[in-house]
């Protein structure tokens, strides 16, 4: 069996997201150094705030100011902070009701280690020096034992420039591995060898192979070597360019049923004016210096394959 | 009430999981695993009426993931099939309101998770609400043993007997083949603390398939069904901060909804992956010590994400397949600190 392969594969995004009424107030509030939290229809206040009621489902609008200074009510010490977490040095991960909140807020509270964190232990928050309108504009809670300051001015939670969105970048790091079938076929391609694996019970050749049959459900395992020449047995005439392609449009993209398999594959015609490629055209592959897969399949120059030798590949 | 029609597990099956399975993609994974349901009853994939899996494209890293395990069914000619991006509990539960509604007799559920290829504490981050608690990116570890503090400032645990949670299961595990962690674990330094590592689940790659029946079909396939006599499933507050972190009002409401507290049970499957949990769920599901509490190991032992609640339903009916329980519970989470809960009550029929 050859090696299984593994390849690094980063998966990175920003979201962008809009906020309702409620949200944009708060992470305005944010920004502006007030903390803003809503009333319930029980009449607890809920810090941080959201938009339906818990309990009614009720929507819910009534905006209040709550102190910058709160509670611990619940705590974990983590000495081994990992990548996008608030504090880069270790710090406690703290449920925190703010004075006047009737609900706690997640976040990390900065002290010297864990025999200094005790739920019950007053603290405050310490702002981030440059603000934006977003939950890290607190840079995380301190510990806090003076008079309580910062007072609820009694802010209703109408700001000029209001906040109304937030990118969220996300950054998720795998070892990505295809498996069994997969490396198999790709191994064979760095000997200019196409690879499929042959359906036990069907015994049509699937290339490239998963290590299944999607019509047999059973395991596929029997290596068979198909190609190099196929055919084509539907195309298209693409008119646009793509980024960071480098192929002058109008190129033709097929799919190529390579002789012995049991079903096509894509790829890209050369070698051909592309309003001369047909159905049924004999292809081979042409591979470029070091490349690792056929750069494009140009004409044989064999006759036609007939329709009936292909039609169950379309 | 009484379900429409009875419905029964009648096969179970799990690959051994373990920490990794990289030589293996999730179809090559999953394939053993559904021919050793189908073998067991004697079906093959076209006489299935309705499949739905469970898995997630965050912890496969691309989109549409489950697609590609669907060559494993036999997905061709088109298929009745469903997928939920949950734990594969869920994806049994709309299973059998499918069986529910008469228009199959037979259903194939199957979940699988690799956690291998990523980091699952940061790829679970990304279940968080998006605004208030993923821009902090707290970890699963964290978020658990937030809860596990709130506990033992409660009264309700000690760091000793979250211990004895964790050996108990990893004892029970000796005798599950397919567990990840077996026999005496050291219980380790802290993750995040009062977390050590022998409180959280191991990290592995797993899958586990069940085939459902209805009625007749369901004694024609399986010796001793586990008829499902309810199933249930609730969620709480996202946010942790409303939540009381101590109780589970949603287990403890899908359990009366399916009808566990209407009888004793004599055998629990808790998805307890963080053994701080397993104190929240027996207060919530009022298990008291006449109760065997995960004989497979539980989550602790395995926690093959995706499949880990599935698993719980699946050692429950196996339980009563054999003969070991008559009527047992199950109990599938997702999210963080228990925030959804499915339960399920699983007889056999009378000896």
């Amino acid at each position: 069996m050859p090696e299984v392969l593994k390849a690094p594969l980063v998966v990175e995004f920003p979201f962008t997201r809009s906020l309702g009424p409620v949200q944009s107030a708060f992470l305005t509030g944010l920004r502006e150094g007030v903390v803003l939290g809503v009333r319930a229809a029980d009449g607890r206040t809920l810090v941080p705030p959201v938009e339906y009621d818990p309990v009614t489902a009720e929507e819910i609008r009534d905006l209040v100011e709550v102190a910058p200074t709160g509670t611990v009510t619940t705590w974990a010490w983590n000495h081994e902070p990992r990548r996008g977490q608030p504090l880069d040095t270790p710090f406690a991960w703290v449920l925190v009701r703010l004075d006047g909140a009737d609900t706690a807020l997640l976040h990390a509270l900065d002290a010297p280690g864990p025999d200094a964190v005790r739920t019950g232990m007053r603290v405050r928050i310490r702002w981030a020096p440059e603000r934006s309108g977003a939950i890290t504009d607190i840079a995380c809670f301190e510990p806090f034992d003076g008079a309580a300051g910062g007072r609820p001015t009694g802010h209703d939670g109408r700001f000029d420039d209001m906040v109304t969105g937030i990118v969220a970048p996300a950054r998720l790091d795998y070892v990505y591995s295809p498996g069994r079938a997969q490396s198999a076929y790709i191994a064979s391609l760095s000997e200019r060898r196409t690879v499929g694996e042959r359906c036990p019970s069907c015994r049509k050749v699937y290339v490239p192979s998963r290590g299944a049959c999607p019509t047999c459900g059973v395991a596929t395992s029997e290596p068979v070597e198909v190609g190099p020449r196929g055919t084509v047995t539907t195309y298209c005439i693409v008119n646009i360019k793509a980024k960071n392609l480098d192929i002058e449009v109008p190129y033709v993209y097929a799919h190529i049923a390579l002789d012995g398999a049991g079903l096509a594959l894509h790829g890209r015609i050369g070698g051909i004016p592309y309003d001369e490629v047909r159905m049924g055209l004999r292809v081979e592959p042409v591979w470029s210096e070091g490349g690792r897969y056929p750069d494009h399949y140009r004409p044989t120059g064999e006759p036609d394959a007939d329709y009936e030798t292909y039609k169950e590949m379309l | 009430m009484r379900p429409l029609r009875d419905i029964a597990v009648v096969a179970f099956g799990q690959t051994d999981h373990r920490r990794t399975s990289d030589e293996l993609s999730e179809v090559e994974m999953l394939l053993p695993v559904l021919h050793e349901v189908l073998d067991r009853t004697g079906l093959q994939t076209g006489d299935i009426g309705f499949t739905c899996s469970g898995s997630s494209d965050y912890l496969a890293g691309r989109a549409f993931s489950f697609t590609m395990a669907l060559d494993g069914v036999g997905a061709w000619p088109p298929i009745s099939e469903s997928h939920v991006e949950m734990d594969g509990a869920w994806a049994l539960y709309e299973a059998w309101t499918k069986l529910l509604t008469g228009d199959a007799d037979t259903a194939l559920v199957y979940a699988y998770g690799k956690s291998s290829p990523g980091s699952v504490r940061d790829v679970l981050t990304r279940q968080l609400d998006p605004y208030y608690m993923a821009p902090l990116w707290p970890d699963s570890v964290a978020l658990a043993a937030l809860q596990a503090r709130a506990l033992i400032d409660a009264g309700e645990t000690d760091e000793l007997a979250l211990a004895s949670v964790a050996a108990r299961s990893r004892a029970s595990a000796t005798a599950n083949s397919h567990a990840q962690l077996r026999g005496p674990v050291p219980q380790g330094d802290y993750l995040v603390r009062p977390l050590r590592t022998g409180d959280c689940p191991p990290i592995g790659d797993g899958a586990a398939a069940v085939i459902l029946a209805a009625g007749d079909r369901a004694r024609e396939l399986c010796e001793r069904p586990a008829w499902i006599r309810g199933i249930d499933h609730r969620i709480e507050a996202h946010s942790l901060g409303v939540r009381d972190l101590t109780d589970s009002p949603s287990t403890r409401l899908a359990a009366e909804r399916a009808g566990a507290f209407e009888r004793p049970v004599d055998t629990a499957e808790l998805h307890a992956p963080f053994t701080s949990q397993e104190v929240v769920l027996r207060k919530a599901l009022r298990l008291d010590d006449s109760v065997r509490v995960n004989p497979s190991g539980g989550a602790l032992a395995a926690n093959p994400v995706m499949a880990a609640g599935l698993i719980r339903i699946g050692e429950a009916a196996a339980r009563v397949h054999r003969g070991e329980s008559d009527r047992a519970l199950a109990h599938a989470t997702s999210g963080p600190c228990l925030q959804q809960n499915l339960v399920a009550v699983l007889e056999g029929d009378a000896r």
